[in-house]
């Protein structure tokens, strides 16, 4: 496949040709959207950085980074429980997050909202919920372009229970075939996992078919949003999801908090992830009660100004909107293809129809890692290797890919230094 | 640049560490100093198929490095390979040292040239490319053959 043949299977080449490099960063003004990223002004290896590793985490702006610092300044105490002003305080942030994230993802209640660790532990916390409720004769569904996060904790539980993990097949672009996955459905499959956007090659899902489809044989899905949360403003009732997992630091947040969304009739089914304070009502030594939700699942001390960051970093995005996070993203997206498709012998991994943020990328003849490595000395942030998805890397027969994953703090100007730098790459080690 | 492989034999390794690091005082620039890494790898004495095998891989790589090891009268001689060149000029940089050499040296030797030669970024445990894990299985290979020695 050519690179004329790929960039025309891009959504965005249909409807509009750009001609001026100039309308890009058009609409948003990015150069004070930089502004509220202090770690974009910093150098690396004595040159400008270039952070093109968003997929990995995002970078955090002051609004983001200033609720921290005040949140320890002024408001830290532990919460739902002491009497005092400040831990009511703090309770009261930590419960408005929560409403900001409910309202934000369209979810229906706000004790559906469970605040985790990330969307690694969202994962973990159905796979192990789920042990009693599957047996050896049931078959769960996970998509072949999974993260590792998405895969493990599902076979953990098939060797738990004796269900079997199936695999739904993508095709060489990286999109999932659906007429396969309509076949491996069926009265036996009770679960289904698929990410909402693919962290190896970007492809954005068709989860609404997928839920759906899943939903006609009784199934229950889960839809792994870490990767799309920062670029679609999922609508989880719309969607109809039993589960739905995003990390916060992913999307200009901290690490080290998320959130699992869940309906309310699957979470009171659902046992307890961990025992420990908060998540109990009455606890004696012959017996615990648990408490409602969400404190079912938030045994412990949890993350509280990680909480209440989330949700400022909810309002920072919301602020900028979506829709246009999307359409200058699309347009970054598209111009990084045009100009990495100028390098001869470039390769592109995942060039599915709807893709958003990230390009998967090789050289004929040269390992990722070198060309990762030439990247930093020029201060470029990419990432090298397998991205925590081996399988993706098996089907295409390689060791790993470069990948470049974008925001929308990134610029035109970014992505020429990029395009030079991997020609330089290029040159050094070809 | 085969010829420094060869001369090792007469060299100890401390001899040719300063060697390396004179020869990459040379260079002005980190680019200068990778391009002449990249030509070390090509130069570096390849590993025979036969080992190319998992159990050669040395772990902790995020590309694939095989190391042979073997003794040739009192001293080990060491071969390798790597599908990334950076990774495998690393790699040709340590062999050169640490090749044709007494197991017993080899086990005592210092590496702090690598520091000295402006690669100290890749010096770090974290760092993928998995040199402090070379020098690790270079220095077993070192013990395995002392412990028969002994």
């Amino acid at each position: 496949m050519d690179g004329r043949e790929i960039s025309l299977q891009f959504r965005f080449f249909t409807s509009f040709k750009m001609t001026n490099k100039d309308t890009i960063q058009s609409k948003l003004n990015i150069d004070t959207i930089r502004k509220d990223f202090p770690i974009l002004f910093r150098e690396v290896n004595g040159r400008p950085l270039v952070y093109l590793d968003n997929a990995a985490t995002s970078q955090t702006p002051r609004q983001v980074i200033n609720t921290i610092v005040d949140y320890y300044q002024n408001l830290n105490a532990n919460i739902h429980r002491g009497v005092h002003t400040l831990s009511q305080e703090a309770t009261d942030a930590y419960e408005e997050a929560r409403r900001k994230i409910q309202e934000h993802f369209n979810i229906a209640k706000p004790h559906e909202v469970i605040f985790t660790s990330g969307t690694t532990h969202s994962i973990n916390l159905v796979a192990t919920g789920f042990t009693s409720f599957l047996d050896k004769d049931d078959e769960v569904l996970v998509s072949a372009m999974e993260h590792h996060s998405n895969i493990v904790p599902w076979q953990m539980l098939c060797e738990r229970t004796g269900a079997k993990l199936k695999v739904i097949p993508m095709t060489v672009d990286g999109e999932l075939k659906m007429e396969e996955y309509n076949k491996l459905l069926s009265q036996k499959t009770k679960l289904v996992f698929c990410n909402h956007v693919s962290n190896a090659l970007g492809t954005i899902n068709p989860i609404k078919g997928i839920i759906d489809a899943a939903h006609g044989v009784g199934a229950t899905v889960l839809i792994d949003g870490a990767q799309a949360a920062a670029h679609i403003k999922a609508d989880l009732q719309a969607l109809d999801v039993d589960f739905y997992t995003v990390s916060a630091h992913k999307m200009c947040g901290p690490t080290g908090v998320g959130i699992l969304y869940g309906k309310e009739e699957w979470l009171n089914k659902l046992p307890p992830y961990q025992g420990g304070g908060e998540m109990i009502a009455e606890v004696t030594f012959e017996k615990t009660t648990y408490a409602d939700l969400p404190h079912k699942f938030e045994a412990g001390t949890p993350n509280i100004c990680g909480g209440i960051a989330f949700g400022a970093a909810l309002d920072y995005m919301n602020a900028i909107g979506f829709d246009m996070i999307t359409e200058y993203e699309d347009e970054l997206v598209r111009y990084a293809t045009e100009q990495l498709l100028t390098i001869e012998g470039l390769k592109i991994y995942g060039t599915a129809k709807h893709k958003t943020s990230v390009i998967s990328f090789n050289i004929k003849g040269i390992h990722p890692y070198d060309i990762g490595t030439i990247l930093d000395k020029l201060g470029i942030a990419v990432r090298t290797g397998h991205h925590c998805a081996q399988p993706i890397m098996d089907f295409y027969q390689i060791p790993g890919t470069v990948r470049a994953s974008f925001s929308f703090y990134n610029t035109k100007e970014e992505v020429d230094v990029l395009v030079e730098g991997v020609k330089k790459a290029k040159s050094m080690l070809l | 640049m085969n010829r420094n492989f060869e001369q090792n034999e007469q060299m100890t390794i401390q001899e040719i560490q300063e060697e390396i690091v004179d020869e990459f005082s040379m260079f002005d620039d980190w680019m200068q100093r990778y391009e002449y890494m990249i030509e070390l790898g090509k130069s570096l004495p390849l590993i025979d198929d036969q080992y190319k095998t998992e159990d050669y891989i040395i772990k902790g790589c995020q590309s694939k490095v095989w190391v042979h090891a073997q003794m040739k009268d009192d001293k080990v001689v060491f071969t390798a390979d790597s599908d990334a060149i950076i990774t495998k000029g690393i790699i040709a940089i340590l062999i050169r040292a640490f090749s044709n050499q007494k197991p017993q040296d080899i086990i005592d030797a210092d590496t702090s040239f690598i520091d000295e030669i402006g690669l100290k970024e890749h010096l770090s445990p974290t760092r993928a490319n998995g040199l402090v894990s070379m020098i690790k299985q270079l220095k077993l290979y070192a013990v395995a053959y002392q412990t028969q020695l002994n």
